[in-house]
């Protein structure tokens, strides 16, 4: 393995490892009743969303050469399918990643 | 040790028709084409996916080690961007303490604290003694890792045979999957409130400060949903 691949991947686990065990560290004392934990639900959740919609929004990778008018059609049809299919994950799921093939070619 | 029952029942969650098993595996062949394109060889890839398992914290690392950024760099990048990850754990692992289960258990398994497995224990705690929560969570978090593991490993053999197209088509299914798990998830007013302002104000941020922007965008929006459902409560 080259070094320096070797390096980052270590750094990043680390970067990551710490917010996990310190999420744990603080869970010790914050009952599940409490306002605390109800608070960093609300936070997770936000977090979570604003994570997902900067995805879609300001993608990085692969995803950043598909026009914005592509991924946002993708979004809101797949959407669409998870209202109509009675709240279905699997069927928009699927839909998007074909259709996101798809449009981005016309789009 | 662990509970082989609660293990394999939570293990077996993934295995439902509406699990994130499908989603969470293409994002990570997705990763694997990624990291070979970027020249790494399949141990490396594979060492990646088992010690980070965490997917903005595997793109962040990738676009790092292009540009030739310093470790520090990357150490902060990938800290900013996977900081999410604390706010997680802090509303899971407290429906899960138990005076009678080793500690290492949670700080072992808090490794496996990712939005597939969290959105799973979030959906299915309350069917599980609070004793055994951690043993449960062990099961989901093993499956969904060597569902991300195995993907990574699919992923690196096929990128020679995936055009632009597929993968695009792969990297959108994550973001459109748990788009759905979150509005699916929102039946408490706290909880529809802090998916609905955190993706408005997460790009908003996106403005001032891209590396800040999740984490504002979440804090904002989530204390604000929280203010306002505890005052709708009451």
């Amino acid at each position: 393995m080259s070094i320096n691949i070797l390096l980052s991947i270590i750094v990043t686990s680390l970067a990551t490892y710490v917010s996990r065990f310190l999420g744990v560290l603080s869970s010790v004392r914050i009952k599940e009743t409490s306002k605390l934990f109800r608070w960093f639900n609300c936070l997770a959740y936000a977090t979570l969303a604003a994570l997902i919609a900067r995805t879609i929004i300001f993608p990085v990778g692969v995803l950043s050469e598909a026009s914005y008018l592509s991924r946002v059609l993708v979004v809101l049809l797949s959407l669409g399918i998870f209202f109509i299919s009675r709240k279905n994950f699997v069927y928009p799921t699927i839909f998007s990643a074909i259709s996101m093939a798809f449009l981005n070619n016309y789009f | 040790m662990v509970k082989k029952e609660l293990f394999f029942r939570g293990y077996k969650s993934i295995l439902k028709s509406d699990s994130p098993a499908i989603a969470l595996g293409c994002c990570f062949i997705a990763i694997g084409a990624l990291l070979k394109n970027i020249g790494f060889n399949i141990q490396e890839s594979i060492f990646s996916t088992m010690l980070i398992y965490a997917l903005p914290g595997s793109l962040v690392m990738a676009e790092s080690i292009l540009v030739g950024a310093s470790l520090i760099s990357i150490f902060i990048a990938v800290w900013f961007v996977n900081a999410r990850l604390y706010p997680m754990a802090v509303s899971l692992f407290p429906l899960m303490m138990d005076e009678g289960q080793p500690k290492w258990k949670y700080y072992l398994s808090c490794h496996f604290i990712a939005v597939s497995a969290w959105l799973i224990m979030k959906s299915n705690y309350e069917k599980i003694d609070k004793k055994d929560r951690v043993d449960f969570w062990i099961g989901i978090g093993s499956a969904t890792w060597s569902v991300a593991v195995i993907s990574t490993i699919i992923g690196f053999y096929l990128s020679d045979y995936l055009n632009k197209d597929m993968l695009m088509g792969l990297a959108i299914l994550n973001p459109i999957y748990f788009t759905c798990m979150m509005v699916g998830a929102m039946k408490k007013i706290q909880v529809a409130l802090s998916v609905t302002l955190g993706a408005i104000l997460g790009p908003v941020f996106y403005f001032f400060s891209p590396e800040w922007s999740i984490l504002l965008g979440g804090i904002f929006a989530g204390s604000f949903a929280y203010l306002i459902g505890e005052k709708n409560v009451n």
